[in-house]
């Protein structure tokens, strides 16, 4: 993996390749992000979905890695245990930018998705415009928090907190065009042992129609649903012409009808 | 370990973890690699990224199964009958590497016609005294040429009772140097190749799935995949942790394995070999300079008493060698005393060997809790050890710990084993236990050496000073002995001269440090690599080392990681992507790969070009290849030992286990262990089933218990208690939660204790996923929540009979952020007749639905009377057992149809305020 040299600012995409056929479930990522970012634990409960008691991306737990427990009694041989760790996509379209108000949310340098706390008013906005879930407010902060792909540690040449701590390289870091490169060899090498279940979310299937290329994408072994990912994210914006035009004509319908009861107002007085 | 260490030489890891991504394949049995050893697991995926296959044998479907080609279940505790299978495969299809077996391991020599095998005996070998419940091995020897010279017949009266616990061999003395017959064509009825078929021949693969519960299809895949992975071009790594370890036969299993890859040739070589995953960050730093009670650094095995060793030449005797590396013993042992007396260390005083304490019996975990908990022991000094939530059967340690007048813990944060005092359900004033509690620095606030477990000595440096009054470990051992000599400063007793004797001149010349009491570790790493008495200039490899008292070394197989005044060679960071022999140091002598000399053929050769790795130079005249040779490095392959020679010119140039008497892998193991010289299988102390293979020999028959009223243990086949249970780890934790479970970040990802359950035992029972369970033993009684998963199977074990397995994690205890019941209030005190270790990893519970009652400790921590007491802990024997007409517990298996039913009940999830978190409290 390239490391940014010290000091050095770059204009290149910088994103996470995340692959899941090799993620071992350690959460050494979601710990080290916290730890990173100072984010406090999310309680202490025990969830009962296999290891997973973090359960969820929230406004304090920006890397998740979540646990695909299937277990097949018939068929033990067919049985998968499969773990994803999964973050904001950093989409090339991004609904949270899109709606923010403030411009609080910015497009930075390394053509990452970045919430600047101190703009930041907390609206909201930006959470459901996200078609994965991943922004929230957080309550004692008042405003949205997400991942920031570690602004502060690439500014300063180092690579992200999780894909430093990940034992097994399955987060990996670096200028998006290398990463998909790598992301593809490895794809045919999986292939060539015989795994065809294999694929890449994020680089040019369905779900990148509205959101585009993803800079945080994925390697998985089965279909999007599987790890909780929309097969085809849809940005609320996509509704926008519609919602005009709809907005348009019914506006037009109103005032017409309006100035038809005036005028016939106006007649019969 | 021994069980390394009896077969090969040396109780290290083989191999290190770089070179897993040679392995063409990784079997991984005994150990959940990727949840306990996560950054050692990227060279398994690197492995299976060049195109290796993983095979993962274990009773759960783990982190580890989940990355693995192929997952195989396996019962609790009968790993001997399934690698002995695999053994018995390659020797019935004779697949074994022919060229290998017989230059480098004993399976041609000829074994004296008195022994008798578990065959014949039904379960025990030859030489068992029922009454002590111990082995005399006098008859596991070989048949010697007569045409030597004369025996040097040594007293051997050493270690039938306390084990032979040095992970090297303990050494043969009365072997003398004559060599033992040998018949080359591995015919003869009493050659080790053929009592070794003997002893295996019941090891089928019917006899796995009814004993193992293994299904018999895969079973045989595997064996096939090991012989199709293994020989000249392709080799096999087979990798264990605590899995193997924690069994009443925890060495034998492992001896197991050994053997198995002695046999198909894959020790020494790239991609080969056994790692021995250890359980954390020093533990094998920890044997190496030994915190056991019977050895001393660099597996010097501590005199004893027992042995009859009251004199310095006793001692010598029983431990050197007269062929072979440990030929050198003397120079090693006198080296020691000098590093630690100086000066008064001489030859007219057997080198100070008066001040070494000996030992005069059991001294291990188990027995001297049992000590102090009859009021045998009034202090105990803590670092780093959490008994009160680590040790088997913990009430009964926690009521020990009220025994003592005063207990020093130093920790990071107050462990349950400070505040024992305080748990639930006891009155402090009870307890006359006087505790201090002293604050410890963390690993970033001291300097120092961590050894892992590839024998990779790292130093790191200290980063920050250790807030207020934390000191390091190592300050408090060493401002001990400081105030130690100056309290006896003026004495004139002889007692008191290995006190004001003792080197100690570790004083930093930071001012800084000194201002923090904190000593200069370079200055004991200096001493540890040892110097010549004379000039003061370090040594430079342990072959340099000498016995008339002008060397001084602490731990020779340490010597060289030191090799000048400013050279500290752990502290080399220069890696690449394979061997990386300036990175760190390694011991012995910065070798990577043990035994290399085996990766080259008799002539010097190497087997194939695909695993070349250390190799003959006839043109320079000296071994060479991509790691330090483990061998002479100038001893060509063409050397012959001539008869009557000693030391290591009594090895042939072809004999790579230079550690061993006659340089080769010990198959047939004579004396290394107590409980036999093939690894037999037999049930763990506490099982739901009988012992199908031997019927009159239930368990290990000389495995160490303690009969008493606060040590119950459960019958075989007991109704009462008929699940198996396994304790175990997860990444999230370290060990006894001392240190995670006080960090939030950590609590959150596994909050509450845990059990994990089967679909099928949960339907069983009506328990669902998420419920309070409370799981039962004689020793007291836990609870926790239930996670029901189909990764937990049920075994079949015959046709119509099945046992369930329980799992649970250890990590938890009552201090901490988050706390719950501690696991080791479940298992028995019961240990491995080599090496003292517990069995946790397999015995019986019962399991119900509900939480317990206020009281869970059970009978464990009432007094004993004293006539029921194990004077000074001392072990009973297990003896001979037989499992009788015991029937199987039978579980009856629910329809396959309610079992898909009730896996795919949804647990709901509790709702939590997720924005405001409750850092400062616990769940309960």
């Amino acid at each position: 993996m390239e490391r940014i040299a010290d000091g050095a600012t770059t204009e290149s995409q910088m994103g996470f390749f995340t692959d899941v056929t090799l993620c071992i479930g350690c959460k050494a990522c979601e710990v080290a992000c916290k730890q990173w970012n100072q984010l406090p634990s999310d309680g202490f409960v025990f969830s009962g979905t296999s290891y997973d008691n973090t359960n969820r991306l929230s406004s304090t737990t920006w890397r998740h890695v979540a646990f695909v427990e299937q277990m097949d009694r018939e068929n033990p041989a067919q049985s998968r245990w499969m773990m994803m760790s999964d973050v904001c996509k950093h989409c090339t379209n991004a609904g949270c930018l899109e709606a923010c108000p403030t411009g609080a949310i910015i497009r930075n340098e390394f053509d990452d998705v970045f919430v600047q706390p101190d703009v930041c008013n907390g609206c909201g906005y930006c959470v459901p415009s996200c078609p994965f879930g991943v922004v929230a407010v957080q309550q004692k902060s008042g405003t949205a928090q997400k991942c920031t792909l570690c602004y502060d540690r690439q500014k300063d040449g180092l690579e992200p907190a999780c894909a430093k701590s990940c034992p097994t390289d399955s987060i990996t870091f670096g200028p998006v065009e290398e990463l998909r490169a790598k992301a593809e060899a490895r794809v045919a090498s999986l292939r060539a042992q015989g795994r065809d279940d294999v694929r890449l979310y994020g680089v040019d299937g369905e779900e990148t129609r509205d959101v585009g290329p993803l800079n945080a994408f994925f390697l998985i072994p089965d279909r999007p649903e599987v790890f909780n990912l929309p097969p085809k994210p849809v940005l609320p914006s996509r509704f926008q012409p519609a919602a005009y035009t709809a907005a348009l004509i019914a506006t037009t319908g109103l005032a017409l009808l309006g100035a038809r009861v005036f005028r016939r107002n106006g007649a019969s007085a | 370990m021994p069980g390394l260490g009896t077969l090969y030489g040396r109780g290290g890891a083989t191999t290190f973890l770089m070179d897993l991504q040679h392995a063409d394949l990784i079997l991984i049995q005994g150990s959940n690699f990727a949840e306990n050893h996560p950054v050692g697991f990227r060279f398994v995926t690197k492995a299976k990224e060049r195109g290796a296959k993983v095979v993962h044998v274990d009773p759960r479907f783990t982190r580890t199964s989940a990355l693995a080609d192929t997952y195989i279940p396996i019962r609790s505790g009968t790993d001997i009958a399934f690698t002995g299978a695999i053994i018995n495969y390659v020797l019935q299809n004779k697949l074994y590497f022919e060229e290998y077996v017989l230059n480098y391991t004993n399976a041609s020599y000829i074994v004296d016609e008195r022994f008798a095998d578990t065959e014949d005996l039904e379960g025990i070998f030859s030489g068992f005294d029922p009454a002590k419940g111990v082995y005399d091995p006098q008859t596991w020897k070989y048949e010697l040429e007569t045409n030597g010279e004369a025996s040097e017949a040594g007293g051997s009266g050493k270690d039938a009772q306390g084990g032979g616990t040095s992970p090297t061999t303990g050494g043969h003395p009365e072997h003398g140097t004559r060599r033992p017959k040998h018949d080359p064509t591995m015919q003869h009825p009493r050659c080790v190749l053929q009592l070794l078929k003997k002893h295996f021949s019941r090891y089928t693969p019917e006899v796995v799935e009814r004993v193992c519960g293994s299904p018999k299809e895969q079973f045989i895949e595997l064996c096939k995949l090991v012989v199709a992975n293994s020989g000249r071009e392709r080799t096999m790594t087979y990798c264990y942790a605590m899995g193997w370890a924690q069994h009443t036969v925890g060495v034998q299993n492992i001896r197991a394995a050994a053997t198995l890859q002695a046999l198909l040739g894959n020790t020494g070589r790239p991609g080969g070999g056994i790692l021995a995953l250890r359980g954390h960050a020093s533990i094998q730093g920890s044997t190496d300079i030994a915190t056991l009670y019977d050895l001393l650094p660099g597996y010097i095995k501590a005199p004893s008493l027992e042995r009859g060793e009251d004199t310095f030449e006793k001692w010598a005797k029983n431990w050197t060698n007269p062929t072979g590396w440990w030929s050198n013993w003397r120079k090693y042992a006198v080296s020691q005393l000098k590093a630690w007396y100086g000066d008064a260390a001489r030859a007219d005083n057997d080198w100070a060997y008066d001040y070494l304490p000996k030992n005069t019996g059991d001294h291990s975990h188990q027995p001297m809790f049992f000590t102090m908990k009859d009021g045998g022991i009034e202090g105990m000094i803590l670092w780093g050890q959490n008994p009160a939530v680590g040790g088997q059967n913990a009430a009964l340690q926690r009521a020990a710990l009220g025994q003592l007048k005063y207990l020093v813990c130093q920790d990071l944060f107050e462990t349950e084993s400070a505040a024992f005092w305080k748990r639930e359900g006891v009155d402090p004033t009870t307890i006359g236990t006087e505790v201090f509690f002293m604050p410890a620095a963390a690993i970033a606030e001291k300097a120092g050496t961590l050894t892992n477990t590839m024998r990779l000595v790292q130093f790191h440096e200290r980063a920050v000073d250790a807030p207020d009054d934390a000191h390091s470990d190592l300050s408090l051992a060493f401002n001990l002995g400081k105030r130690l000599k100056a309290l006896y400063a003026d004495s004139q007793r002889k007692i008191d001269r290995p006190i004001l004797d003792m080197t100690w001149n570790y004083d930093s010349d930071d001012a800084h440090e000194r201002e923090r009491v904190e000593p200069d570790v370079e200055k004991i790493m200096r001493e540890i690599n040892g110097y010549n008495v004379e000039t003061g200039e370090q040594m430079k490899t342990f072959a340099d080392l000498k016995d008339d008292g002008s060397t001084a070394a602490g731990a020779w197989i340490y010597t060289g990681y030191f090799p000048e005044k400013d050279k500290n060679l752990t502290r080399r960071r220069k890696g690449d992507d394979w061997v990386s022999a300036e990175w760190a140091w390694a011991w012995p002598a910065n070798r990577r790969n043990l035994y290399n000399r085996a990766s080259a053929d008799p002539d010097g050769k190497p087997w194939s070009e695909r695993k070349k790795y250390v190799w003959w130079d006839e043109e320079q005249k000296k071994w060479t290849g991509y790691d330090v040779p483990d061998f002479p490095v100038a001893k060509p392959p063409t050397f012959k030992a001539q008869p009557g020679s000693k030391g290591m010119d009594a090895h042939d140039g072809t004999a790579p286990f230079i550690m061993q008497e006659y340089g080769v892998a010990e198959i047939f193991g004579v004396q290394g262990t107590v409980d036999g010289p093939f690894p037999t299988h037999y049930e763990p102390r506490e099982s739901p089933v009988p012992n199908l293979l031997y019927p009159h020999q239930q368990y290990n028959p000389v495995l160490k218990e303690w009969r008493r009223r606060d040590n119950p243990y459960h019958a075989i086949a007991d109704p009462k208690y008929p699940y198996i249970l396994s304790t175990y780890r997860l990444t999230e934790h370290h060990l006894t939660g001392q240190m995670t479970r006080w960090n939030s970040w950590l609590a959150e990802l596994q909050p509450e204790a845990f059990c994990e359950i089967s679909p099928e035992l949960a339907v069983e029972l009506g328990i669902r996923n998420g419920d309070w369970v409370t799981l039962t033993t004689a020793r007291g009684e836990v609870e926790c929540k239930a996670l029901v998963t189909g990764r937990i199977t049920p075994f079949k074990i015959g046709p119509k009979q099945w046992v369930h397995q329980i799992g649970m994690p250890i990590h938890f205890g009552y201090q901490g952020l988050v706390t719950g019941d501690a696991a080791n209030v479940l298992p028995p005190l019961v240990a491995d007749p080599n090496v003292s270790i517990h069995e946790a990893k397999a015995f019986t519970c019962n399991l119900r639905l509900g939480r317990r009652g206020p009281s869970h400790e059970g009978p464990t921590w009432l007094p004993v009377p004293a006539d029921e007491r194990t004077p000074l802990g001392k072990p009973e024997r297990g003896g001979r057992v037989e499992s009788g007409s015991a029937q199987i517990v039978d579980a009856d298996i629910v329809p396959g149809s309610v079992i898909m039913t009730a896996a795919k009940i949804e647990h709901k999830l509790e709702e939590h305020e997720i924005d405001v978190p409750t850092d400062t409290e616990s769940e309960k």
